[in-house]
């Protein structure tokens, strides 16, 4: 499932966001310090199509989060654009809702469990509470559980209701951020295949941001992979996992723990991430790259669009990767 | 086994009465390891897993206890000693790494002087050589230009190298076991990587025999030698790596695996396996074997009796589909593709 001829639900274009990170102005006077600045998102740049399924992937510090927060409004690009399209099933504009990691952060421990999922619905001629239940039993709760508190539920059945809660507002777009990964193996693969399973009925689009490239397998039919607020590699799943360009994918492909490697001795990647304040120049990526050469110290590598998908390194566009 | 155990723990109960009733969060638990070797402890949320670890070091939060069973350290109990014993015994004879760094830390002393500390109090070493050792130790565990960082604060690390520095303290003053409770659970895959490499290579070099105890099944997979699965505060399987997680016998097991989505392998548009519920409250655990009631081939006598640990190629399963009573069951019964 790629973009193709069918116009994009959700285009980011060159999407940036700073944050200022400085101390406060008169300890900077008195230190005799320079503003801060964190460039959490460089020039990011993705589509996605209806009902597919896209993800981004990365480790702390690489924008993931923040991406998914500039895209559903709760924080302002500091560059770029987000185009958000018109929706092919109803011709209307787009709606988008979120899911959060926390399932018990994101619900307010006072409100009944139905006025937390009815909370969006604006048509005044639905029946909320019938809507509620409605909904409960489409993500395989009960619709009697509607007048409970959420202390009453387990982190599993919470998210179930965080996803009843989306679907309130008959999205068409959901943007995910690590929806399981506060929960147990056995949980996480319920809610996945239940998010799955929606996906398809619905016919929604999913945002699905993870650090799990295994979860993130299991989901996406594209996927994005972040290294320090810049997107180093875009590719259709199965293309990702089969062949790797970029050497931060292999490396992450690489240091997964896998079920079938038993005692496996290969060496550790190296390196940690560096700071985001104060980047590696030109790649990021070069201080634990084993294809580092002179020009990725300095020169930060354009992206290189291949067919069907796009790759930012100096190595695959020298042909030094193979 | 030819050599005796390090730690030998023997059916290993541990009670915490409450107003609603007396909980057991460890049940009937026991379990050896060798020296060099390295269990892994699997379990999801509420299974007992790092409540087996606080037992063994004696580090049970009142009104907790332990009120049955025998933890031994080399042959001797270590259950029933006096807090000052035991604390000579804790950071000396058992090394401890904890999930977050920056708890295992204190943030107003420098890293080397909770090293020194350390070094000092158990290996009765002077300040210089204390220092020596410390720096040596900081090396040892993969830390850059360690004899200038050995005076940073906690802070001034990041989280990977903060761990490195709980590891060389936990392994400081040479100890005969190391526990390991979800060492790598707040660290980027990449980092997790390197931390499991360099505790499996440390203990396997000093021969310090490690339990390892985490939710992850890939880190298992990788690192131990034999795995413990617990659920609802039992040891339900319990045998080599290789079975336990790439054939297990115990549905739970097998369901764990199913559910653990992988990296490998053509299964990208399969449907993960799910066991249906969750892990029971300890203050409703069911009758019989406690996984009854979310296992796909229960039949009657599950709910009447827990099974005991029965043998099952390599490993032992406490599942009465091992019981050789109930073999006609075994070939009778299909495995449901998923088990839903």
């Amino acid at each position: 499932m790629t973009a193709g001829p069918r116009p994009a639900l959700v285009r980011a274009d060159h999407l940036g966001r700073v944050f200022d990170v400085s101390k406060p102005w008169l300890n900077r006077v008195l230190e005799g310090e320079d503003r801060k600045l964190l460039h959490a998102v460089t020039d990011v740049s993705f589509e996605i199509a209806p009902n597919e399924v896209y993800a981004l992937v990365g480790e702390s510090g690489s924008g993931k989060s923040t991406i998914g927060k500039m895209i559903v409004g709760l924080l302002q690009p500091t560059a770029g654009d987000i185009a958000i399209g018109e929706s092919p099933r109803t011709g209307r504009s787009t709606r988008l809702q979120m899911i959060f990691q926390s399932p018990f952060a994101s619900m307010n421990p006072r409100w009944r469990v139905r006025d937390i999922i009815a909370e969006t619905i604006a048509d005044p001629s639905i029946d909320r509470g019938a809507r509620a239940g409605e909904l409960l039993e489409k993500v395989g709760l009960s619709a009697e559980d509607a007048e409970k508190f959420p202390h009453e539920f387990s982190g599993g059945q919470r998210q179930r209701i965080a996803v009843a809660r989306a679907l309130a507002a008959d999205p068409d777009f959901i943007v995910c951020d690590e929806p399981t990964s506060a929960l147990d193996v056995s949980v996480q693969a319920q809610v996945l295949n239940l998010m799955r399973d929606l996906q398809e009925e619905l016919a929604l689009s999913y945002l699905f941001i993870s650090h799990d490239l295994a979860v993130v397998r299991y989901m996406a039919d594209r996927i994005g992979v972040l290294y320090l607020g810049r997107l180093v590699e875009d590719a259709p799943r199965d293309a990702l996992f089969a062949e790797p360009l970029h050497p931060y994918t292999r490396m992450l492909l690489e240091a997964a723990p896998r079920l079938d490697a038993f005692g496996r001795e290969a060496p550790p990647p190296q390196g940690e991430i560096p700071d985001p304040i104060d980047p590696p120049s030109g790649c990021a990526f070069h201080p634990r790259c084993p294809l580092a050469n002179r020009r990725c110290k300095t020169e930060a590598p354009r992206t290189l669009a291949l067919e069907n998908r796009c790759v930012a390194c100096h190595a695959v566009e020298e042909g030094r990767s193979a | 086994m030819t050599q005796s155990p390090v730690l030998s723990v023997t059916d290993l109960v541990v009670e915490i009465p409450t107003r609603r009733g007396v909980l057991r969060p460890v049940d009937s638990v026991s379990f050896d390891i060798a020296a060099g070797e390295v269990l892994g402890v699997v379990g999801e949320s509420g299974a007992g897993k790092s409540m087996t670890g606080s037992a063994v070091i004696g580090l049970i939060d009142p009104p907790g206890r332990i009120a049955s069973g025998e933890v031994r350290l080399n042959g001797a109990r270590i259950d029933n000693l006096r807090p000052s014993e035991m604390r000579r015994i804790r950071g000396k004879r058992i090394g401890m790494v904890f999930q977050d760094p920056m708890a295992s830390l204190n943030p107003l002393l420098t890293v080397g002087d909770q090293l020194e500390e350390t070094i000092q109090v158990h290996l009765g070493l002077r300040r210089a050589e204390a220092r020596k050792r410390a720096i040596a130790a900081l090396e040892e565990v993969g830390i850059p230009a360690a004899d200038r960082r050995i005076d940073s604060y906690p802070h001034e690390f990041s989280g990977g190298m903060r761990q490195r520095v709980v590891i060389a303290l936990a392994l400081a003053a040479e100890p005969e076991m190391v526990i390991a409770d979800e060492p790598t659970t707040a660290l980027d895959v990449s980092v997790q990587a390197q931390i499991v490499a360099l505790l499996r290579r440390l203990c396997r070099e000093r021969g310090a025999a490690v339990m390892l105890i985490t939710h992850d099944m890939g880190v298992i997979a990788e690192t131990a030698d034999r795995v413990a699965v617990m659920y609802a505060g039992r040891v339900v399987e319990i045998g080599p790596v290789r079975e336990v997680v790439g054939a297990p016998s115990h549905p739970y097991s097998v369901g764990l695996m199913g559910a653990t989505p992988s990296t490998s392998g053509d299964a990208a548009s399969e449907r993960l396996k799910q066991i249906p519920g969750a892990m029971p409250r300890l203050l409703s655990i069911p009758s019989g074997c406690a996984f009854h009631p979310r296992c796909p081939r229960a039949f009657d006598t599950c709910d009447r009796e827990a099974p005991p640990l029965l043998r099952s190629g390599s490993s032992l399963a406490a599942c009465w589909l091992c019981s050789p009573d109930h073999q006609h069951l075994v070939q009778s019964a299909t495995l449901p593709e998923a088990i839903e």
